[in-house]
C-alpha cells in the first residue's frame, strides 16, 4: 500500500516537471506542387496529382515557352 | 526531373525590367521589397551587360545554414522556400546570400524590420496550395498551376530561363553554340537574337554621329 501510494504521489510530484517539446518546427510537408491546387488557374495540360504527368508538362512548357531556337532560325 | 533553376543570359537581357514587375504583380510583393532585380555592368557604356537576379535556390544554400530557427526548407524539385511563421527576422540570411535575394518589409513606426521575403520559384509556402493563405504570406503557387515562374514567362527577348534544370542547360546550350561567339565578341542585336552572317554584328547600333558601335567595340578590343 505505502509503495502504491509513494508511487502514485511521485508520479504526480514528476509530472509538474513535464514541458511542452520546444524544438523548431519547420512545416517541411509542404504539398507537392505536381499535387495541383485544385484551381481554375490550373493549367489543363495535365493531371493534377500525377507527377509523372507534372513533369513532363513542365519540360515541355519549357521547352516550348522558352526555346525560340526551335522555332526561329 | 532535375532541380528547378534560374539563368539569366546577359547577351540578351535588355534591362527592361519586365522580370521585376511581372513578379510584384503576380505576387502583389509589397512597396519596398524587390524578389527580383536587374543588375548592370558598365552601364551607358556600348557593350554594358544586364542579369536579371533573385533568389537562384542554391543546392548547398549558405541562407539555409546559417538560419538560426531552420526555416527554410528544400522541396523536392529543389525550390529553397522558407516558413514564414517561424522566421524572425533576424537577417543572417541577408548577409550570408551572395545574390541578396533576403528582403526584409519595414515595419511599424520606427522601421522594424519584419519577416523575410524572397523569390519562391513561384512555388508558395508550407501552406495549402492555391490557398488564399499561401497566397498572402508567399504569392501565387505557378508550379502547382502548371506553370513556370512568372517573370521567366514574362521575358520578352527570353534572356531569363526558368524551368527543369537539364531543360535550361540544354536551351543556353543551344544558344551559345549557335552564337558561336564569346565575351565582347558576342555583342550586339544579330548576335543575341540570331543572323544570317555569323560573326556580324548586323546594323547595330548607331550614335548621332553616325559611328556603329559595334566596330567600336571591336576595334577597341584589338588595340
Amino acid at each position: 500500500m505505502k509503495r502504491t501510494l509513494f508511487v502514485i504521489s511521485f508520479a504526480a510530484v514528476l509530472s509538474a516537471c513535464g514541458d511542452k517539446p520546444q524544438e523548431l518546427q519547420t512545416n517541411k510537408h509542404d504539398a507537392p506542387a505536381y499535387a495541383g491546387t485544385g484551381k481554375a488557374f490550373v493549367n489543363s495540360d495535365w493531371k493534377q496529382g500525377d507527377k509523372a504527368s507534372w513533369e513532363s508538362h513542365q519540360k515541355a512548357r519549357s521547352q516550348y515557352g522558352q526555346n525560340d531556337y526551335t522555332r526561329m532560325n | 526531373m532535375a532541380r528547378m533553376k534560374f539563368v539569366c543570359d546577359a547577351e540578351r537581357c535588355i534591362e527592361c525590367n519586365g522580370c521585376v514587375t511581372a513578379c510584384k504583380n503576380e505576387h502583389e510583393v509589397p512597396w519596398g521589397v524587390n524578389r527580383r532585380r536587374v543588375v548592370t555592368l558598365n552601364d551607358g557604356v556600348p557593350g554594358e551587360k544586364s542579369i536579371s537576379v533573385a533568389c537562384m535556390h542554391c543546392s548547398d544554400a549558405p541562407c539555409m545554414a546559417v538560419c538560426p530557427v531552420n526555416c527554410f526548407y528544400r522541396t523536392d524539385e529543389g525550390v529553397v522556400l522558407h516558413d514564414k511563421d517561424v522566421c524572425i527576422g533576424c537577417g543572417y540570411c541577408s548577409y550570408a546570400c551572395p545574390f541578396g535575394a533576403p528582403q526584409f518589409p519595414s515595419q511599424g513606426t520606427f522601421g522594424v524590420r519584419g519577416k523575410m521575403d524572397k523569390c519562391t520559384f513561384c512555388a508558395g509556402g508550407p501552406e495549402e496550395n492555391g490557398s488564399q493563405a499561401e497566397f498572402e504570406k508567399y504569392g501565387r503557387n505557378r508550379l502547382a498551376e502548371g506553370k513556370l515562374p512568372a517573370c521567366a514567362e514574362m521575358c520578352s527577348t527570353k534572356a531569363l530561363l526558368a524551368g527543369d534544370g537539364d531543360v535550361v542547360a540544354d536551351i543556353f546550350r543551344t544558344r551559345v553554340m549557335t552564337r558561336q561567339k564569346k565575351g565582347a565578341e558576342a555583342w550586339g542585336w544579330g548576335t543575341a537574337y540570331g543572323n544570317k552572317e555569323p560573326g556580324s554584328h548586323g546594323q547595330g547600333a548607331q550614335d548621332g554621329q553616325g559611328n556603329q558601335y559595334g566596330k567600336q567595340v571591336q576595334q577597341g578590343g584589338q588595340q
